[in-house]
């Protein structure tokens, strides 16, 4: 309803000149007094119309003058605009620009986003709010209380009552506080701790005591499980991707016992192949931009499998049963593919946009934002997990892959051909890291040395999940991320890491096997 | 070969004339002057100066690797540590000679520290320092040795935890608030025990001393692997439940041999810095680490004259790849791990012993 107002008001103001701004309202502005200017900015702000946002935004533009009287105009080239009666006209005698400070500006910014609250545009109006959220002035009040009457959209609605509640708790009104301290109650702000903490220890009203203490205390417990939660979600975030870095060195080091060094890089060549194919959708196909994940996906798999096939068949079959040989001739690998795509795409890193869906994210409990690549993660290495238990498992050649790891020389003599076995499982192995890869590509920066970052930590999940073992990887890394999700509050990232580092390196002497161990005769 | 003559005669004369040869450089290059064809320029001296700290670091890691057959992945810690060690008492003799003229070390200034934090305390003492160079890394690896080698960590595990160590040391390092420079490690020396650090004579005497220790630590370490002890060791590497089953217990052994590989390799790295003239947390970084090995392994594992071969030899690459076609370096480099794990697992070492074979 009041949109419409405004509507109207906005197409009479286009049509004609009508009296502008009460100049009771600006005469503060052009005075000395710094506490007036920014109330009188606030009361101007409130007002809400089409003249308050363009004396605003004249103040915010230096192209406010005054003149030696004190009378406001705004100049727009040689016309001069009068916002107290709305008349233009010629450029009066003796103007001069008005002084902003960085307070002054501050005030005519927080206005000046207020006043989108009564935007049309959706999205303007709920990031208004959600500025608000932030700061928010007893000055501001009516202008919100206002905003509220005619905003009825579902989302932005609850959160200006609370906006306006947040405002009204500085209000002289002791009744009026107590109101807005106890509609806060559903609120999960935590800008709000202060201003409630002094409220319940200094308000001489002991109703507003109490009710700022309740708030208070059940703003705490939602932000503790906001907390909790969120730390839980980048915890198992931080796992799935782990386990994805990971999954393929625990079948190429747990099953086959290959210290593959140059498993960082496989990753690496996985996430350049989602960059390549990012490249040819945006080249080729435009329109379907957003599904090139969908290509990067099977290619980064072929691409890095090959890359394992001819790393297996060139280099480490002959190093079988010397592990200590293979972890250099691996590192050896690991500097020559490094080296080589420096040399094709340049020692920079290469910019992989996240698809259009997977930006933004999901806002649960208030103030929690999960984001939806991350959510795309958990879900991608839960499909991934799935398809190597699957083929393992369920699988002709997954039984292969058992039984030569089991017993060589016995799987052998029923016909297997151990040597095929190898290169496909090494491929495999490859190939899952190549999805790893294209994981990493949208969480951050793609470049040649990606894959060291890596390759510690891969080795770190396989060995505490124990070798050979699909369920202790997925355990190791997820325990590994929550872990360290947990500390990093408390100790700072760098700490976290390194506490996490020392503990297994204490928990491998304690078990060598890892987590879960080997049992009966492959055991050692 | 009786336990008395360490060397064979000819082994004897052939080190003779390594040393004379080396210890040659730097006074040729104090003696002669620019220009004249008997000198050698200085970044010459200081450039072998660094390949023998390195040719230090390969012998030792050897030790372990070679004889007792544990591949560390985490001797960068060692050499890193020693060189920290003497680090911190080059950076108090700087004085107040830094970019803020204060007695704290820039980077406190920088962190707005007030007062040395109580691990520097004492280290204006070059003696105390060179104490900390030997017990750091020893200590370190010590403890580091005692819990992995008594829980039967073997091969690949103890391999990939000592990276894990290098790694998380590397972290550690560079965080500002550690209290080690940060990113930026120690550097801008400016004298050591009184004498500039970039003067001549005080770069020779660096150099003779690194060259002494290094020789110094190859009569030591063939003096360990002849005697009984080292038998054992060997014993150790080839198969050590055997070993056990004739009635050693392996930890002491390993824990020495171990230990004493952490200590040499510290003072490689104290004898390094004063040389280069900066360490930083990079000289942790795990791949530093495993071209430390490959030094050991492209002179030939298992004995004590390929390492310094090999650390020759790979850096003395280095430095003319890097100049020539820095590009190509590294694809030179992971070919070289290729190619003598592929081919030579004996190393250069290796080859020599069959060619003079072949020719018996």
């Amino acid at each position: 309803m009041l949109r419409k107002l405004f509507l109207i008001v906005c197409l009479c103001f286009a049509g004609a000149a009508r009296a502008g701004i009460d100049p009771a309202l600006l005469a503060p502005l052009t005075g000395d007094d710094p506490d007036a200017r920014v109330e009188a900015i606030a009361s101007i702000g409130a007002l809400a119309n089409e003249d308050a946002t363009r004396l605003l935004t004249a103040l915010k533009n230096d192209a406010l003058y005054a003149t030696p009287d004190g009378h406001l105009y705004i100049v727009d080239g040689d016309k001069a605009y009068d916002p107290a009666s709305g008349a233009t006209g010629p450029l009066p005698e003796g103007l001069d620009g008005l002084m902003v400070n960085n307070r002054l500006r501050g005030a005519v910014d927080d206005a000046l986003s207020a006043l989108k609250l009564f935007s049309p545009d959706r999205a303007l109006r709920l990031a208004a709010a959600t500025a608000l959220q932030k700061s928010v002035t007893l000055a501001q009040a009516p202008l919100i209380e206002k905003a509220l009457a005619a905003e009825n959209d579902a989302e932005i609605r609850p959160m200006l009552q609370l906006v306006a509640a947040t405002a009204n708790l500085q209000s002289p009104d002791g009744a009026k506080r107590k109101a807005a301290a106890e509609a806060l109650a559903a609120s999960s702000n935590a800008n709000l701790r202060p201003l409630l903490q002094t409220l319940q220890t200094d308000d001489p009203d002991e109703g507003v005591r109490v009710a700022a203490a309740h708030t208070l205390a059940a703003l705490e417990s939602r932000l503790a499980r906001t907390e909790f939660i969120g730390n839980l979600f980048y915890g198992i975030s931080l796992g799935s991707v782990l386990l994805l870095t990971a999954l393929g060195l625990a079948i190429t080091f747990g099953l086959m016992g290959i210290i593959n060094m140059a498993h960082g890089e496989l990753l690496m060549i996985g996430a350049y192949t989602t960059y390549l194919c990012q490249l040819a959708f945006r080249r080729w196909m435009p329109d379907a931009l957003d599904w090139y994940l969908a290509a990067a996906l099977p290619a980064a798999f072929l691409v890095t499998a090959a890359v394992g096939v001819a790393l297996e068949r060139t280099v480490i079959r002959w190093l079988y049963g010397r592990p200590l040989e293979t972890l250099l001739a691996t590192w050896g690998i690991s500097l020559i593919l490094m080296q080589s795509v420096r040399t094709i795409f340049g020692a920079q890193n290469v910019e992989v946009a996240n698809p259009a869906w997977m930006s933004g994210g999901v806002t649960v409990l208030g103030s929690l934002v999960l984001a939806y690549n991350r959510i795309a993660i958990i879900v991608f290495a839960l499909l991934v997990v799935t398809g190597v238990w699957l083929i393992l498992n369920k699988t002709r050649l997954g039984l292969f892959v058992r039984a030569v790891m089991q017993n060589r020389r016995m799987a052998g003599c029923v016909g297997v051909s151990t040597a095929k076995i190898d290169m496909m499982t090494f491929g495999l192995g490859s190939g899952i890291a190549g999805l790893g890869g294209v994981a990493l590509s949208q969480l951050g920066n793609v470049g040649p040395d990606l894959g060291q970052g890596y390759i510690v930590d891969s080795f770190m999940v396989v060995v505490l999940g124990g070798v050979g073992q699909l369920a202790g990887t997925v355990i190791a890394a997820l325990g590994l991320g929550e872990a360290n999700k947990f500390l990093e509050p408390v100790a700072g990232a760098v700490l976290a890491k390194i506490a996490i580092l020392v503990f297994i390196i204490i928990f491998i002497q304690k078990r060598p096997q890892g987590l879960f161990a080997m049992k009966g005769r492959s055991a050692e | 070969m009786t336990p008395t003559s360490l060397f064979s005669r000819r082994a004897w004369s052939g080190i003779v004339a390594c040393t004379v040869a080396l210890a040659a450089l730097p006074l040729l290059n104090l003696f002669f002057a620019d220009g004249h064809a008997l000198h050698v320029p200085s970044y010459m001296v200081s450039l072998i100066g660094k390949f023998m700290c390195y040719a230090l670091a390969a012998l030792a890691l050897d030790m372990v690797w070679g004889y007792a057959g544990i591949l560390s992945l985490g001797h960068g810690v060692f050499f890193a540590l020693g060189a920290y060690a003497h680090g911190m008492y080059l950076m108090r003799a700087i004085g107040r000679e830094g970019v803020y003229q204060s007695d704290l070390p820039d980077f406190m200034v920088f962190l707005d520290w007030k007062t040395y934090p109580w691990f520097w305390s004492a280290t204006d003492s070059f003696w105390y320092c060179v104490a900390l160079v030997v017990l750091v890394p020893g200590v370190l690896a010590f403890v580091f040795g005692f819990f992995a080698f008594r829980s039967r960590i073997k091969g690949v595990y103890f391999s990939i935890i000592t990276q894990a160590m290098t790694y998380a040391f590397m972290l550690l390092f560079f965080r500002n608030n550690t209290g080690f420079g940060g990113n930026n490690g120690f550097t801008d020396f400016k004298r050591i025990l009184g004498y500039s650090i970039s003067a001549p004579g005080t770069r020779a005497t660096l150099y003779l001393v690194t060259l002494a220790a290094l020789g110094g630590a190859l009569v030591l370490c063939r003096w360990i692997v002849k005697s009984k002890l080292g038998r054992v060791l060997q014993a150790v590497r080839d198969s050590e439940s055997r070993l056990m089953f004739i009635g050693y217990n392996p930890l002491w052994f390993k824990l020495f041999v171990w230990t004493l590989s952490a200590v040499l390799c510290g003072i490689a790295g104290a004898l390094y810095v004063p040389q280069v003239g900066i360490i930083n947390p990079s000289e942790m970084s795990p791949a530093n680490s495993i071209e430390m090995v490959i030094w050991a392994a492209v002179g030939g594992r298992g004995t004590l004259i390929g390492p310094i071969i090999g650390a020759f030899s790979v850096n003395g690459l280095k430095s003319w790849f890097t100049g020539a076609f820095p590009n190509l370096w590294l694809f030179a480099l992971g070919l070289i791990f290729i190619l003598v794990t592929r081919y030579l697992p004996q190393g250069i070492a290796g080859l020599a012993a069959r060619w003079r074979k072949e020719q018996a």
